[in-house]
């Protein structure tokens, strides 16, 4: 405690002007940077902190949205977690969740995200701006509309995709329900990845690009030795969020409702089956409990392959 | 030379290969509102209009859409004031245990604002007597957001020159002052942004009105929208489709002034 308020000057030498960090040039000192972010906390202390430890607190008990157990829940210890992860159905969706993280978000977001903003990288006027535009309408568009949109797409008698391909009757959603999530998500989500790698692609110096380019790189090997080192900290924050955020998705929801028989049941589906249709608020929080849990654990591996190679 | 050719035709396949999987899915909310008796079907619309009176007609359709402007100008002023204090202050001075602290907010975050939390943010918004009340859920929208936000925005900030904040202390302005008359314009695309995308993020917000409003006048679009069945409880496309174009207009234009008058971009990657 007594450190924070007042710290040894040393800190001050170490993170002077060179390291660009933490400089504090305005001269705002701790108190009123302790100010500055003080109404941002509290929102967040109250809305967000609270309600999850509240998750915490309703996973050891046995609430449920209706009957005896909805006036009086008892604190039933490990118990919910304990049905938690040996329901086979948790893992189904364990599984599931990973398959559409990687698949749409590592894998499909990232790599398509980055494509984009390679090709668009030294070009400006309508093309630009056009592809640019469609890819950022995706993912503006309210939820409810684009799950219209795609279910719109996907129909099995007179959706465009089965007219386009000449296979009418030939039921995406029921029979390849992963493979309609995972599409979905990178059409709904590439956006951010554009942006962000297009942004980063900005900051490499152009000279080093040049010098590759006349000791005779290929564009892979240009990627490989000067754009990737580059833009390593863009990369590993563009997976965290997106991996996050694709995590979290009940989009998947809007498309399928989890099913046929629970072959698209994410896991953020999964709690609410659990929790809202079955009416089991204390096993649902504590799903919810092992997601973040999961989450926890995503996030350090990246931060940590982040902090490795310095 | 042929490798030249080689490589733009390749370029313009790839780009052609873009463009249709981003727009294929959009062209029922072209068509769909002037067909008259849509189907999921994509065909060349008749020109009618009788589905956007029968949108005008419907008693709660336009209030939605003036609702979801409340609720998503509020979060996204909320969002932007608020994450721009926090993540310049977070920029400048090194508070003890800032990184985590970021991260581990960062983290809840993006689960606690799925359907994680539905029940505590109800219990919540009972005991605080927040039910029915828009305020209430702007906060807690702006809650929810803010983490991304100012995890965002202090990329931003790092990024932005100190030399100009000196020489503005060095003339006799607050702190306030400097952040008002030399960060923010420094920042503004960043700003500018993140606005977009609270805005963006609460319009389409289901869950949360959904939870949290039950009188029908207060509802935002995207809970209206899941109102609109024939009698039959059929899935009533005509307004479905030119309600879902009426309400998508609004963050389309919105996008289109911001990113023509700020440009629309990121910076991002963790600074070291």
């Amino acid at each position: 405690m007594a450190q924070a308020i007042s710290p040894p000057p040393e800190v001050v030498r170490e993170d002077g002007p060179a390291r660009g960090d933490s400089t504090d040039a305005a001269g705002l000192g701790r108190v009123r940077a302790a100010v500055f972010v003080a109404p941002a906390l509290l929102l967040i202390a109250v809305f967000l902190v609270f309600p999850a430890l509240w998750v915490l607190y309703l996973g050891l008990t046995n609430y449920r949205l209706t009957g005896v157990a909805a006036a009086e829940p008892q604190f039933v210890g490990l118990d919910n977690f304990i049905a938690a992860v040996t329901t086979p159905a948790f893992w189904n969706s364990t599984w599931l969740t990973v398959e559409f993280v990687l698949g749409s978000a590592v894998i499909g977001q990232a790599v398509l995200g980055f494509t984009i903003a390679w090709l668009m990288r030294d070009r400006r006027g309508t093309l630009k701006r056009a592809v640019e535009g469609l890819v950022i309408l995706a993912w503006i568009l309210p939820s409810a509309i684009v799950a219209f949109l795609w279910v719109a797409l996907l129909d099995r008698d007179s959706g465009t995709l089965n007219a386009m391909l000449g296979i009418p009757g030939f039921a995406w959603l029921l029979d390849h329900p992963m493979l309609s999530i995972i599409i979905f998500n990178v059409w709904r989500g590439t956006a951010f990845s554009m942006m962000l790698y297009g942004a980063a692609l900005g900051n490499v110096p152009p000279s080093h690009l040049e010098s590759a380019r006349l000791a005779g790189a290929s564009s892979w090997q240009q990627l490989r030795d000067v754009v990737f080192p580059h833009i390593r900290g863009h990369i590993l924050t563009n997976l965290l969020l997106i991996s996050l955020w694709t995590f979290n998705d009940f989009g998947p929801f809007l498309l399928t409702a989890g099913g046929p028989d629970g072959r698209s049941e994410v896991l953020a589906v999964h709690v609410y089956k659990v929790a809202l249709q079955a009416g089991e608020l204390g096993h649902g929080a504590a799903v919810s409990t092992v997601i973040l849990l999961i989450n926890l654990v995503v996030a350090v591996f990246y931060l940590r392959l982040l902090r490795s190679k310095k | 030379m042929t490798r030249f050719v080689l490589g733009r035709i390749g370029f313009y396949t790839l780009v052609a290969v873009l463009l249709a999987f981003f727009t294929i899915p959009l062209l029922w909310l072209v068509t769909a509102p002037f067909t008259s008796d849509p189907t999921y079907e994509v065909k060349v619309p008749d020109f009618t209009l009788d589905n956007f009176r029968a949108v005008l007609e419907h008693p709660y359709a336009l209030p939605s859409l003036w609702n979801s402007v409340v609720l998503s100008v509020g979060s996204a002023v909320l969002v932007v004031v608020m994450a721009a204090l926090a993540a310049y202050a977070l920029s400048r001075v090194r508070l003890p245990g800032r990184d985590a602290l970021l991260y581990a907010l960062l983290l809840l975050s993006s689960i606690i604002t799925g359907t994680a939390a539905m029940v505590p943010l109800f219990q919540l918004a009972v005991e605080l007597n927040l039910i029915d009340s828009q305020l209430g859920l702007i906060l807690i929208l702006t809650g929810g957001l803010l983490p991304a936000a100012i995890f965002m925005l202090k990329d931003f900030m790092d990024s932005t020159p100190k030399s100009y904040e000196e020489s503005a202390r060095v003339f006799g302005a607050s702190p306030l002052q400097i952040v008002r008359h030399v960060v923010v314009p420094l920042v503004r695309p960043g700003l500018a942004t993140i606005a977009v995308w609270a805005v963006a993020n609460v319009w389409g917000n289901f869950l949360m009105p959904y939870l949290l409003l039950s009188d029908v006048e207060k509802q935002p679009a995207a809970v209206i929208t899941y109102t609109l069945y024939t009698e039959g409880g059929q899935a009533n496309l005509s307004m479905l489709s030119t309600f879902g174009l009426l309400y998508s207009i609004p963050v389309v234009l919105m996008y289109l002034f911001v990113s023509k008058k700020y440009g629309f971009r990121f910076h991002g990657g963790i600074k070291r």
